[in-house]
């Protein structure tokens, strides 16, 4: 019987399987950032242990840095809350005295650690890949086995270069066909979660297969990938192709000469064999997917554009009429009424599922030669990386960006969870490139409706949802 | 992490069921870069009547007079006794934190929270679950006898003390070895070491480019 591409990468990475049912797995790449690796540094340290493989790890700050560039080029000194600048200090200490390479927040390189991994080629393919964050499955698109862990276990990693895992089940899900006009990477992950919910995957180490996923770049299939965690899987993976290993050949990290060509020859391998069984699979057809907003304070809430908010009758139970209830007086909306009819305050264009340079170009596109509507109170761009801001620039793209009214700042995690200053106010209404539209993400009592980027650009300028194809009417 | 094998304290009051993490440890410590120095905080809301802050001195916070943790006579204790259900709620690794820091080794109740309780165990802390109706004795002993100690023979799996003669639970027979030995999840691991090895010698020869360092 063939194997799965997860099957591969679990078979390569399995140093001892157990009588319990759990396995010792072999960890290639940690990636650190200050919010979860203070306690496990300090538990090495209790415990008088040193890290395992020093190479296997690569620190970047990120969630708590400050995305404005006249703090930013104070660097810590800059950061103004005492409790962020003391962590991001820890993040800098811990990585000097255990010898961890560490990008520095000055550096052009730093940025979301799921950004920045895969553009200095931290993450490669074929490599098991785990991080403090649960975003890391990210990394999956690139063709390895990525996925987000806790403190306990980044201390675990650390300490022993491996992880304690149970083998997770197949699911592919395979998207075929020409996508519609307008529908990104973003949507079709937004129309998968809406299709089998936040739990559908749970469990499960999900492959996008399809000739519409093979059809994406490289940042749409980590966008894909980044929200696998939002359908409840641990694990996203996209099979390599040219596409793959075109974009990683042009990674600082990636090897080179001869170890190019023989990780190349190995790489051309991590696909799921023709006759692999999937222990779950289903079909959603590309010409069924439109661009989606999601109206709810779950990412499995969500609906096309063109649709209208749930009416209590259509819930198929009282549970999910009064979840329905709830979040509706939480978003401040009226069941039935029409997704175009939501009017967004700010706009946030951001993220490590939206902030790639073809994020940041899909959102110039929309806005060129156009104005933010008068309603909009605030709107950022904040891209993933110092790297994607360079490129960004080069092209002209954030004076798109300042000339329609809005606001290009430095990289970081910035609003999508709202650690550092960049946050909602309480009934703030956000059209937002982010991955989680819970109370509270963006800042207590704000309300968030994740989009695609250039569903975020259409709605700056009309003032309201709508697709983009139907801007140029609605303005 | 420390072994576990018998352990003998004083016991103190948490009277009430559903015990939930944030009430262990309040929101705003989980901010805080440590995993030690939690146990001043532990119960804050309950144990301090102004309102707590990360990283500030305790030493000077006006104490609830009517919490039990702060009388006189449960000062040291070890033991924590308690209600149905304790932590519950988010699976915040800072409870057992706070709870070690402070100085409990275990804790007993007639139930806990799933996350909770396994988070306890990575943290050389042992939950004992026994029946309600002799966690109501133990309350009443408790209250009638200053002084009131425990003790707890965890390879025999029997809690004894005056007026209570053997009373036997169940643990996980993984998790008893673990905590008997002192080992945590780190240690059990590490005891593959010489596996590990192996496999990354091979590892590194079929993929040598996982194991350069990066150049910062
Ligand atoms: S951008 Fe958001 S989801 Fe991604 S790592 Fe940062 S905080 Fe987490």
């Amino acid at each position: 019987m063939g194997q799965t591409l997860y099957d591969k990468l679990w078979a390569s990475h399995l140093v001892e399987e157990r009588e319990d049912g759990t396995a010792l797995i072999y960890i290639d790449r940690q990636l650190l950032h200050e919010v979860t690796s203070p306690q496990a540094f300090e538990g090495l340290r209790l415990a008088g242990r040193q890290p395992w493989r020093i190479s296997a790890n690569v620190a970047v700050p990120d969630h708590n840095v400050s995305t404005v560039a006249a703090e930013r080029s104070q660097g810590l000194a800059g950061v103004q809350d005492d409790v962020s600048r003391i962590q991001l200090q820890t993040l800098d200490d811990n990585c000097a005295d255990f010898g961890i390479p560490e990008i520095p927040l000055d550096d052009i390189r730093q940025g979301i650690v799921h950004v920045m991994g895969p553009e200095q080629g931290a993450t490669l393919p074929g490599m098991t890949i785990v991080c403090g964050d649960s975003h890391t499955s990210t990394h999956g698109a690139l063709g390895a086995l990525a996925h987000g862990i806790g403190t306990s276990e980044v201390e675990h990693v650390l300490a022993t270069g491996c992880l304690i895992q149970r083998k997770m089940q197949n699911f592919r899900i395979t998207v075929e066909g020409d996508l519609n006009p307008g529908v990104t990477a973003k949507d079709i992950a937004l129309a998968i979660i809406g299709r089998i919910g936040t739990a559908g995957g749970t469990g499960c180490a999900i492959e996008f297969a399809g000739s519409a996923i093979t059809g994406l770049s490289m940042e749409g299939r980590m966008t894909l990938c980044n929200m696998a965690i939002e359908a409840g899987a641990r694990a996203g993976l996209v099979a390599v192709d040219d596409i793959t290993l075109n974009y990683v050949r042009g990674t600082p990290w990636a090897p080179t000469g001869e170890q190019w060509e023989k990780a190349e020859n190995y790489w051309g391998t991590l696909r799921s064999d023709a006759d692999a069984v999937f222990d779950r699979e289903i079909a959603v057809p590309a010409k069924e997917i439109v661009p989606q907003v999601t109206w709810g304070t779950s990412p499995e809430m969500v609906v096309g554009v063109d649709g209208r908010v749930p009416t209590l009758d259509e819930m198929p139970s009282e549970t999910a009429q009064s979840g329905l209830q709830r979040a509706l007086e939480y978003m401040g909306l009226e069941p039935g009424m029409l997704i175009t009819d939501i009017r967004p305050d700010v706009i946030f264009i951001g993220s490590c599922t939206n902030s790639r340079i073809e994020d940041i170009r899909a959102a110039a596109a929309v806005l060129k030669g156009r104005q933010i509507a008068s309603s909009i109170k605030q709107a950022l761009v904040v891209p993933g990386s110092g790297v994607v801001k360079a490129q960004a620039e080069a092209e002209g793209l954030h004076q798109i960006f300042i000339d329609a009214g809005m606001e290009w700042r430095e990289p970081g995690c910035s609003m999508c969870l709202a650690m550092n200053a960049d946050k909602l106010e309480p009934g703030q209404r956000c059209a937002s490139t982010s991955n989680r539209n819970f109370e509270g993400r963006q800042g207590a009592g704000g309300r968030t409706h994740l989009v695609s980027p250039a569903m975020a650009a259409a709605a700056a300028v009309a003032g309201h949802f709508v697709a983009v194809e139907h801007l140029e009417e609605a303005v | 992490m420390e072994s576990f094998v018998v352990h003998e304290g004083l016991v103190a009051p948490m009277d009430r069921a559903n015990v939930d993490t944030d009430l262990i440890m309040p929101k705003q410590f989980l901010k805080s870069i440590r995993r030690s120095g939690f146990g001043p905080n532990l119960f804050d809301d309950l144990r301090y009547l102004d309102e707590g802050v990360p990283d500030a001195d305790n030493s000077n916070r006006p104490i609830n007079p009517d919490f039990p943790l702060n009388f006189p006579r449960y000062q040291g204790a070890s033991i924590l006794l308690t209600r149905e259900n304790f932590g519950c709620g988010s699976s915040r690794e800072h409870a057992p934190w706070a709870l070690v820091d402070y100085g409990f080794r275990a804790i007993i109740a007639p139930s806990f929270a799933d996350i909770f309780r396994s988070n306890c165990f990575k943290n050389g802390l042992l939950p004992i679950a026994l029946d309600s109706s002799v966690v109501d004795q133990l309350f009443a002993a408790l209250y009638e006898n200053e002084g009131f100690s425990l003790s707890i023979d965890l390879e025999r799996q029997v809690v004894a003390g005056s007026g209570f003669d053997r009373i036997a639970f169940e643990v996980d027979a993984f998790r008893k070895d673990c905590l008997l030995r002192g080992l945590d999840d780190i240690d059990i691991t590490l005891q593959s070491e010489a596996a590990i090895r192996r496999f990354e010698a091979k590892h590194k020869e079929l993929f040598p480019w996982v194991f350069d360092k990066v150049s910062i």
